[in-house]
């Protein structure tokens, strides 16, 4: 199960990653996301897998860690936000620039 | 406590001309000189307790952590040099109002004198390596502007740059040498490290350590080959130049050296690198000297060359040359401030300090002529004067050592060589100024300055001829306590004028003789010297400046060269690199807790999420698809999280993709539908394979952490989430209770982002697209039926799960988080089936302030524990019974919680709405752009280019 979950962790980074590296605007931030889904499910593994023991005081034993959960669940906000943030940069660089290229750099008009 | 008053009265100086400087310039250089007056008093109302022997400390914590202390100690060489500091000090301060102009900002000046003073105070008083670097560095701060005062003069500008660039740099090394000295003592504490000069000695890291020290006290005192930025610094007014660079901030650097000579000196290094570097200095500094003919340019390398002296002295290190060493600091510096104060008046009084625009000043300013004579005849070494006597210890103590082994008689033969270039030099400047006849006019015709201006001098000077006469009387008492303080035990001396006719008498005899006969054959010598070309070290230093930016900006043109791509590229190998050598460095990969067991579901949930990846990167041209195949991730990683017990995340991971997909979408409006294809398949190649491997690393250690068991901190948080903050749901009391500091941080992240956006969003002009990507045109029917009565039934009971989730958050899943997005999303909905229009009619308020006022209220209860004597966002929680309801609780988190609901409801309507408002009249405009709103509204928009 760890190694399946491992492996879920790198093919979403690497994507991710692969992503990051193109020259458009638009799949770099949809990459950013894809790479923050990983980095997420990265923490969130800090704390083991655990099955059927959600951090509930009162549910039994065996829980899971909850502290990982808590940081993870403010990081999914702050993405939002991130995510929000940089995409208005890309149309507004589109808007000033007149192209979505990553470097902002005004194209030559014929 | 008055060891603190004294290095804490000159810096609340700097606060006093700022306030009196619109009374008037006497007010306000009388008003300046009381605080270092008082410190001075200070000082030596310390002098008693002193000889007696007494340990003058004091010490508070300031940053323990750090090894950094405010520590302060008075022994004999602190009081040297604060007498010199504060005494000359005030000096400068009178002399100053007399020379500065009348239309000069005089209290900016003050001020920074006053810093400057501050600093040196703090250097001399430092019982702390730390605090002493500190100090040290605010001195090249405080000169740096001191030497660019006059900022509109080029010269200014480029000197003061050039003394920070020098000191800055050697100050940098100091930090480096004073922390390895730290560590190898083992304490930062002056004293300590002063009492272990054993074990610093042995220590294999002393090489590097002495050389890091020695590089901070050259570039500041202006040892060779650092001497350069002296000269330039002149560019400065004359009382900063007397100041600074003969009495003060270039005796740092040497005050540094006999500070540190009990734990850093005696070793066969030290003498070595010491002793010559300071003869190199004071031959190179003599000889310019000799050559220069700026007044002040002749000051500046006759103090390169006498600090070179000192240097010497304290490389020699016995006894008696460290006696010498201490003797010159106070000799130097009554004689070498007087003369750069006459050098002033001079200046001041005919306008000019070319020496051959000056000559026969004698008739003119007698007064001024005698003192210049008296002082350079200090600083000549003639007999009767303060100089004469340290120059004869420096020759006694040049013939007496060891250094250099069988090359020892060196030593003596250039400090003899030396002192004939400074008689030379000596002769030179008061026989061109005052006696020879004047080759042209200078530009004003002089007379002699204002008496008080003149009144620093002849204190001076009178200083000079008294220790002359009576050095035993004078200085022994001063010289005991300091030369105590270096060596560490009393020592036995007798300072006299005469000791019968021995070798250093012949060798002073011989300086006066072949240094007078130098300057009459100056002519020769200049006409010798001038065959050479003389190399400015201004544009060495300028050149070379240049050349590091432009090689700089070469190399970060090569490495990315402005492109973000290749930019990411070295960022991701970087990354690669350190994450592997992690991984090399774990014995096996699998960890003793190894794998639990798999089952069907996990099999294709994980299948899913990795076809969902590739897909998305795969189909990236298509940017419809790939946002279609992103939102296949974010459901399934909703999923993943329900699957592993964390309820609260998969909430949050849902209402968040929903928002997410919501805003690419809208995003992907504005954008062009399809990436053009433009990456060579050798760089798609390049990219997959460093994507590739670094999510393989990334696999390799997410999978090596989860395999080992892991020492968590979250037992606390089980144990005390109910007693200590009254929740159950140990993720939502983490957040609101526990760390709350972090959550309160986080809703300020959002609002800010949502503020940001905002001002993005203003005067923003898009391309309206009229088709979609295929060129088909939008469909006519843009509020379909079906979905506006849904999203009117559904708005009720959205908003009602939301209060639900955000009421039952601090025990079961939910909380403000969650609820926050609910709300979002469900007036969201709103927005998307009845427009824009529709909705703004009954939404009408800005979004701006709910998120304000949600950061507002979280803020507010946590200061509220303040109030009530806990710390910061402590929570405080209590359960009531109500009849018909029952017994339920209320805590103050959830006072908390409700700001972070009206935080994350505010900041992401702030984003959706106002993006979605950016095509229609309501768009974000402020009042500054509604004009050019209306401009625009008259032209249609731009159609797409494509």
């Amino acid at each position: 199960m760890e190694l399946l979950y491992a492996m879920t962790t790198g093919v979403l980074t690497a994507c991710g990653l692969y992503l990051t590296l193109r020259g458009r605007t638009f799949p770099v931030v949809v990459g950013l996301t894809l790479l923050s889904y990983a980095v997420n499910l990265f923490l969130f593994s800090m704390g083991g897998l655990t099955t059927d023991g959600a951090a509930i005081v009162s549910e039994g034993t065996g829980y899971a860690d909850p502290l990982p959960q808590a940081l993870v669940l403010t990081a999914i906000v702050i993405g939002f936000a991130m995510t929000a943030f940089v995409v208005i940069l890309a149309m507004r660089a589109r808007s000033e620039v007149g192209n979505d290229h990553v470097d902002g750099k005004k194209e030559d008009r014929e | 406590m008055t060891l603190l008053w004294i290095a804490l009265l000159p810096l609340l100086g700097v606060l006093v001309p700022a306030l009196t400087a619109q009374r008037g310039r006497g007010f306000c250089s009388l008003a300046t000189a009381v605080l270092p007056a008082t410190a001075l008093v200070m000082t030596l109302l310390n002098v008693p307790a002193l000889l007696d022997g007494e340990q003058l400390r004091f010490s508070a914590a300031w940053m323990p952590e750090l090894a950094l202390n405010l520590a302060f100690r008075l022994d004999g060489l602190s009081l040297l040099f604060n007498l010199l500091i504060l005494g000359i000090g005030l000096l400068i301060i009178l002399y100053a109002h007399y020379y500065l102009a009348k239309d000069e900002p005089y209290g900016r000046f003050y001020a920074f004198l006053m810093l400057f003073m501050a600093s040196m105070v703090g250097i001399s008083m430092s019982d702390n390596l730390i605090l002493l670097w500190l100090f040290w560095e605010l001195t090249s701060l405080s000169s740096f502007l001191l030497i660019g005062f006059w900022s509109y003069r080029s010269d200014a500008r480029k000197g003061a740059r050039m003394a920070l660039t020098v000191t800055g740099a050697g100050g940098l090394a100091l930090l480096a040498g004073l922390l390895l000295l730290g560590d190898m003592a083992g304490s930062f504490n002056m004293g300590d490290v002063l009492a272990s000069g054993d074990v610093i000695l042995a220590d294999p890291r002393y090489p590097i350590m002495l050389g890091l020290v020695l590089l901070g006290a050259f570039t500041k005192s202006a040892q060779f080959p650092f001497h350069f930025w002296l000269p330039h610094a002149m560019a400065a007014p004359t009382p900063v130049s007397a100041y600074l660079h003969s009495a003060t901030m270039v005796k740092a650097g040497i005050f540094l050296m006999a500070r540190l000579h009990p734990a850093i000196a005696g070793s066969e290094l030290w003498s070595v690198v010491v002793s010559l570097v300071g003869i190199v200095t004071m031959l190179y500094g003599a000889w310019f000297a000799l050559m220069k003919t700026d007044l002040k340019g002749i000051l500046a390398f006759s103090t390169v060359s006498h600090l070179g002296l000192i240097t010497v002295l304290l490389g020699i290190g016995s006894p008696m040359a460290i006696l010498a060493a201490l003797f010159h600091i106070l000799n130097h510096a009554t004689f070498k401030a007087a003369l750069f104060m006459s050098a002033g008046i001079i200046d001041h009084e005919t306008g000019t300090r070319e020496l051959k625009q000056l000559g026969g000043l004698k008739k003119a300013m007698p007064v001024t002529a005698l003192l210049t004579t008296l002082a350079a005849a200090a600083m000549a070494g003639v007999p009767l004067f303060n100089g004469f006597l340290s120059k004869e210890m420096f020759f006694t103590e040049a013939l007496a050592t060891p250094v250099l082994g069988g090359l020892s008689w060196l030593l003596p033969a250039l400090a003899a060589l030396g002192g004939i270039l400074s008689v030379a030099y000596s002769v030179r400047l008061v026989h061109a100024v005052f006696f020879k006849p004047a080759r042209e006019a200078p530009p004003k015709s002089p007379h002699e300055p204002p008496h008080l201006m003149r009144l620093p001098v002849e204190i001076l000077v009178v200083l000079c001829v008294v220790v002359g006469l009576f050095p035993a009387f004078m200085a022994t008492g001063l010289l005991e306590l300091a030369s105590q303080a270096v060596i560490g035990s009393p020592l036995d001396f007798h300072l006299a004028i005469w000791h019968g006719v021995n070798l250093p008498l012949i060798m002073s005899l011989l300086a006066f003789a072949v240094g007078i006969a130098l300057y009459w054959r100056h002519a020769d010598l200049r006409r010798f010297t001038q065959q050479f070309a003389g190399v400015d070290a201004r544009r060495v230093f300028e050149r070379i400046l240049v050349a590091m930016g432009y090689r700089a900006e070469q190399l970060i043109a090569g490495l990315e060269g402005n492109s973000l791509q290749r930019y990411m590229g070295w960022l991701w190998l970087g990354a690669l690199v350190m994450g592997g050598v992690g991984l090399v460095q774990i014995t096996d990969l699998t960890g003793a807790a190894g794998n639990q067991e798999l089952d069907g579901i996990l099999l294709l949930g994980a299948g899913m999420l990795m076809f969902g990846g590739i897909a998305t990167a795969a189909t990236h041209r298509y940017r419809l698809i790939s946002l279609l195949m992103l939102s296949v991730v974010g459901l399934f990683v909703a999923l993943t999280f329900a699957r592993f017990s964390a309820p609260d995340l998969a909430l949050t991971q849902l209402s968040v993709e929903v928002v997410t997909m919501i805003l690419l979408m809208l995003a992907l409006f504005f954008l062009p539908q399809k990436t053009p294809r433009e990456s060579s398949p050798l760089r798609n190649i390049r990219d997959m394979l460093l994507a590739g491997s670094l999510g393989l690393v990334i696999a390799s250690l997410n999978y090596a952490v989860m395999t080992r068991d892991t020492l968590s901190i979250s037992s606390f948080f089980m144990e005390n989430s109910k007693p200590g903050g009254g929740g159950y749901n140990v993720v939502n009391v983490i957040l609101v209770d526990f760390r709350g500091f972090d959550t309160l941080g986080e809703i300020t992240v959002l609002a800010i982002a949502g503020l940001a956006i905002f001002k993005l969003l203003n005067r923003l002009r898009l391309f309206i697209p009229h088709s979609d990507g295929e060129g088909r045109v939008w469909s006519p029917d843009r509020y379909p039926a079906i979905l506006t009565s849904i999203s009117m039934t559904l708005l009720p009971l959205a908003l009602l799960v939301s209060a639900f989730i955000f009421l039952r958050g601090h025990n079961e899943p939910g909380g403000g988080f969650i609820a926050g997005l609910i709300t979002a999303v469900a007036l969201i909905l709103l927005y998307m089936a009845r427009g824009v229009a529709w909705a703004q009619e009954r939404l009408n308020f800005p979004f701006q302030p709910v998120a304000v006022i949600g950061v507002a209220i979280a803020t507010l209860t946590g200061l509220g524990s303040w109030l009530l004597g806990y710390p910061f966002l402590t929570s405080a929680f209590g359960y009531f019974t109500l009849p018909l309801i029952g017994t339920f609780e209320l805590a103050t988190a959830l006072l908390f919680d409700l700001g972070v609901y009206l935080a994350v409801v505010g900041a992401t309507l702030m984003i959706l709405a106002n993006l979605g408002k950016v095509t229609t009249a309501h768009r974000p405009v402020t009042e500054a752009s509604e004009k050019d709103a209306e401009a625009s509204a008259a032209t249609p928009s731009a159609k797409e280019p494509r």
